[in-house]
């Protein structure tokens, strides 16, 4: 489409990239009179790196001091539980432990330890017995460890989809399928043209995770480069649920990794990785046999109990590191208003409510005048999670709506009702609708229940089957209606 | 929530559920009921629309659905409760069953006896680790055939299929009659794991090649599938460098094996067999859990569902037995372990007063030899391969002369055997 | 010529080598262990048949396709031009299985039969 045919638009503010900071700053700018917009280039927000990480609510004792990391690590962390209980979102604070499996390993815990005393994060120092008191399971190797119980695990997504939910009831805009194709300023105002409109904004916020960079750069900014890092993830089944309790972290043998962990997930099931390796492109999220190798032998130092064949999924992820080892969180200095939210790598999941919260802040410093909005509502609808209730209650549920009697993903307990919840929140495709409601996530990975759920998306989004994807446009799952090929293939 | 008393609750109205139902109302339980997950009865029979089944039961060669059907039409001539679209949430080890569906809520049933036949699922990608990135276009066998032959959907035009086991072959089939390309068959094994029939209607008919001692490594494509590389594997199933080669193609079927579906057993406390992964039962087929009885392919996987039914109606008769309280206290227990080349035996504890069907599975194929049961009982077998399984019946008489407190279960030479 | 068939009656699966004369006779026939190894090798040489198992599509059914077999093996070389017969059909539920959906199909007097009770959905 040529730009002149395309759409005008005119914002206060547009957000570039709907990953875990864009949804999160989103949010805290729906607390304000303001027109804000937010581009999201894939089908639904939180499909990238947001979506393909650890889940960990860090501690805040990890980070080296004088950092951006450290400054908002912490701050991030204290944010957490009232986040997650406003936008209804599982959170488990389950704690953080670095272990150390020697005495020289003792060191480094013993410095993580008075650092977070210094930065008032809550740590105690355990010896071996309270250690493995804690954490059976443990390498009984094991000298002693910093336990920082304010840690937690949350899942990313979910957060950033629940963020994005409030901010859209709260007045925001959000574009869908709307990669920036373009972008440039003109006197005080900028433009970001997607495939098919032309956004004029007064204020362009660059959250656009690994492409920030690019982003940057079509406004002609080269301030700063994201190097991509790859982490690769394996998923245990359900079962090995209390195996671990607190997120396991080696002691880090280099600067740029925390190293392999053991992470009991937000949803209960158990986590190894992730990797660190450095990617000549920014979208390689394959998954290696050499990483797997890696990543096992490593966990099996910290739980030598860890069954390969107990694994269910495995994922990769990309770190959108910048080229000056933090956080980039800064107005542009080449273009004015365009505030640069990048860089964000761990532990940029905690500290993005805090990076977030500090966004109206620094807009109004620039010159936008920020108004609180009257009925801000910073609860979002709660979800239900029918495995989570009574049989009581679950009783109660089938007679308000029958659709949560109609069981669809047999091994995590999920209910017709609840896909259908999800679709209306926002999920136009399988994996939205698993991010969401854990549907094909278990051990089957959706073998009985994608045809099922398939058939919901087509039903409630008017769509057909063959449309349904697995994350947007070019990843549909079934091509052809039967006999279609019949009289054209090979038979 | 809604109240229900059974004799005897059957989880599962697939094939073994069906027979164990049957024979439990012919072994003279007057409740009985079936608890059915999907909204017809039949389970996974219903897809498997093929021929080839019920050779030994009805001498004839069903499809599927056929098979199924005898079934059906038997359990509506009895009076059999059957509730469909009900998913139970859990068993207790008390017999309580908590089961949902849109029409009546949660439902706590109680039973004298439950049987267990929630069937299998099939082993994923995640489970194999096949490394790369993470396309649309790959589905185990079983959800392709879902799609092809209930639903009505053809994933895609250009398919390779991992794993020469049964459904796999059956696959290649289905895809190139509906009008697909079938590029390849790819088996880790030297040998095509499925029966040889099906190597030859499935595949050599239709001109698919079946490539041995290889594997898929890595999956392409950022959308949609593009193409696979597959390379050959030595002793270990490790990849050998330098014998990869790219197949285009936008469809990968997985037919990598089934896994017993023991979620609600595992709830309910029943010990399992870490080889099989199903519950341990005695020669009535009662797991460890008095009154919970198991079968079909929740038990260990099948490869014939005229096994499947045999195994059942054992199942559903003494569940129903168990059920009148006339289940009568074994005098004498004795434990079956897996001896040379057997990888697993069921029933994995015997009684000696009552005849008993031993279904087992070798761990490599073997060529003229015989299978020892016990010393009691010995048969030659011409040739034994793990995806075949064998059977074996003894009768009390035969078992009584069992001394000592084990009875392993081994394939030997026919010198060896010769020898006792 | 020499000819390789698997047997496919029982699990053996023998490996049967027959010798083909010019006139596409059978000369010698060996590896059978059993007479009805003889009996399929000559079949599957001089006329090999399958029994074709499919859907046809179906109106107002639980499902959209209904499940269908010949009752009686075809010639094998008359299976793509079954299944692209059987694709140009549709039938109504309720059926009934063992309902005869096409009677003499393609003139091979077998029919094509319901392969199970389909209601309407």
């Amino acid at each position: 489409m040529e730009r002149e045919a395309k759409t005008k638009k005119r914002v206060q503010v547009a957000i570039v990239g709907g990953g875990i900071v864009g949804t999160l700053t989103a949010r805290e700018l729906a607390r304000y009179e303001l027109d804000v917009l937010l581009l999201e280039k894939e089908a639904e927000v939180g499909w990238g790196t947001t979506k393909a990480n650890s889940g960990i609510v860090h501690a805040g004792i990890h980070e080296e001091p004088g950092t951006l990391k450290a400054k908002y690590c912490f701050p991030g962390n204290q944010m957490y539980p009232k986040l997650c209980e406003e936008l209804d979102v599982s959170f488990r604070q389950n704690g953080i432990l670095v272990v150390a499996l020697s005495e020289e390993e003792m060191d480094t815990v013993r410095m993580y330890y008075q650092r977070g005393l210094k930065r008032g994060v809550p740590v105690r120092l355990l010896t071996r017995e309270e250690v493995l008191a804690q954490e059976p399971n443990l390498n009984p190797e094991v000298v002693g460890a910093v336990f920082a119980p304010e840690g937690g695990a949350v899942m990313p997504f979910e957060l950033a989809a629940a963020a994005m939910e409030n901010a859209v009831a709260n007045g925001v805009q959000l574009m869908v399928d709307s990669p920036v194709i373009n972008a440039w300023a003109e006197g005080e105002q900028k433009y970001l043209e997607t495939p098919t409109h032309v956004i004029e904004a007064d204020v362009v916020i660059n959250a656009a995770g690994l492409f920030a960079d690019d982003i940057a750069r079509m406004f002609g900014d080269d301030s700063f480069s994201i190097l991509p890092r790859k982490g690769e993830e394996y998923l245990f089944d359900a079962q090995l649920e209390g195996m671990v309790h607190s997120t396991l972290f080696p002691v880090p043998r280099s600067k740029t990794s925390k190293g392999i962990l053991v992470i009991p997930t937000a949803d209960g099931n158990l986590m190894i990785g992730p990797t660190s390796d450095d990617m000549p492109v920014k979208d390689d999220i394959g998954t290696t046999a050499e990483a797997f190798e890696r990543i096992f032998s490593e966990s099996r130092r910290m739980v030598p109990g860890l069954d390969p064949r107990k694994i269910i999924t495995q994922f990769a992820g990309v770190r959108a590191a910048s080229d000056r080892g933090d956080f980039v969180i800064e107005f542009s200095p080449k273009v004015p208003g365009l505030l640069h939210l990048a860089g964000i790598e761990s532990p940029g999941l905690t500290a993005a409510p805090a990076i977030a919260a500090d966004v109206p802040k620094m807009l109004q410093e620039y010159g936008l005048n920020l108004v609180p909005k009257s009925g801000f509502e910073p609860r979002r609808e709660k979800v239900v999670r029918f495995r989570l209730l009574s049989r009581e209650e679950q009783d109660e549920l089938i007679r308000q709506n029958p659709a949560y009697g109609r069981m669809v993903c047999r091994c995590e307990t999920v209910t017709e009702a609840e896909i259908v919840d999800a679709i209306k929140r926002g999920a136009r495709t399988l994996d939205g609708v698993k991010f969401r409601t854990r549907a094909g996530a278990g051990r089957c990975q959706s073998g009985f229940c994608q045809p099922v759920i398939m058939s919901i998306l087509s039903r409630e989004l008017g769509i057909p089957m063959e449309q349904v994807s697995k994350r947007g446009a070019g990843t549909e799952q079934v091509n052809f209606k039967a006999k279609e090929l019949l009289g054209k293939g090979v038979c | 929530m809604r109240k229900m008393d059974v004799d005897v609750a059957v989880i599962g109205g697939g094939p073994a559920g069906l027979a164990a139902a049957l024979a439990a109302r012919r072994g003279g339980a007057a409740k009985v009921l079936i608890i059915e997950r999907n909204h017809e009865l039949g389970g996974i029979l219903q897809q498997c629309i093929h021929h080839g089944f019920g050779l030994h039961r009805f001498k004839a060669e069903l499809t599927g659905p056929e098979y199924a059907q005898r079934f059906i039409n038997e359990v509506r001539e009895t009076d059999i409760d059957v509730l469909l679209e009900t998913m139970v949430l859990e068993v207790s080890n008390q017999r309580t069953i908590y089961a949902v569906n849109s029409r009546e809520g949660m439902l706590e049933i109680s039973a004298k006896a439950i049987v267990l036949a929630m069937g299998c699922r099939e082993r994923t990608r995640g489970a194999l680790r096949i490394p790369g990135r993470r396309p649309a276009g790959i589905f185990s066998a079983g959800t392709a055939q879902r799609y092809i032959n209930i639903d009505g959907y053809i994933p895609g035009k250009k398919a390779v299929i991992l794993g020469s086991g049964d459904i796999g072959l059956i696959m290649a089939r289905r895809l190139t009659l509906e009008g697909a390309k079938v590029e390849a068959v790819v088996e880790i094994l030297p040998y095509a794991a499925g029966l040889a029939r099906n190597v030859v209607q499935c595949l050599e008919d239709f001109g698919i090649p079946l490539i041995l001692q290889s594997t898929v490594i890595e999956v392409h494509g950022d959308e949609r599938l593009e193409a696979v590389t597959i390379a050959q594997v030595d002793e270990q199933w490790k990849p050998i460098p330098g014998t990869e080669r790219t197949i285009e193609c936008d469809t990968l079927l997985l037919s990598v094996g089934l896994i017993p579906e023991n979620e609600l057993s595992n709830g309910a406390g029943v010990q399992l067999d870490p080889i099989t992964n199903g519950p341990k039962v005695d020669d009535t087929m009662m797991t460890s859990i008095p009154g919970i009885f198991a079968c079909g392919n929740v038990l260990h996987v099948h490869d014939l569902v005229d096994n499947v039914s045999k195994e059942a109606e054992r199942a559903g008769s003494f569940a129903a037995q168990y059920a009148l309280q006339q289940l009568p206290a074994a005098a004498r227990r004795v434990k079956v372990t897996a001896g040379e080349n057997i990888r697993y035996v069921v029933p994995h504890e015997v009684s000696l007063d009552i005849p008993v069907e031993f279904f087992m599975r070798v761990q490599k194929p073997q060529e003229d030899v015989v299978l020892d049961v016990g010393g009691l009982r010995s048969v030659k077998e011409q040739f034994v391969k793990p995806s075949e399984m064998l059977n074996i019946t003894l009768t009390p008489e035969v078992l009584s002369q069992l001394s000592g407190d084990t009875l392993t279960v081994r394939i030997v030479s026919p010198k060896e055997a010769g020898r006792q | 010529m020499i000819k390789h068939i698997t047997c496919t009656v029982c699990p053996l699966s023998c490996e049967i080598t027959l010798e083909i004369g010019e006139n596409n006779e059978i000369i010698s026939l060996t590896g059978n262990r059993c007479n009805r190894g003889k009996v399929y090798a000559t079949k599957e040489h001089t006329a090999p048949e399958r029994t074709l198992t499919t859907t046809v599509r179906v109106r107002g059914g639980v499902h959209p396709l209904l499940p269908v077999r010949t009752d009686q093996p075809i010639p094998k070389g008359k299976l793509k031009e079954a299944m692209l017969a059987t694709a140009q059909l549709e039938v109504e539920a309720p059926v009934k299985m063992g309902t005869v959906i096409v009677e003499n199909f393609l003139d091979l007097g077998v029919n094509l039969v319901a392969s199970r009770d389909l209601e309407r959905g």
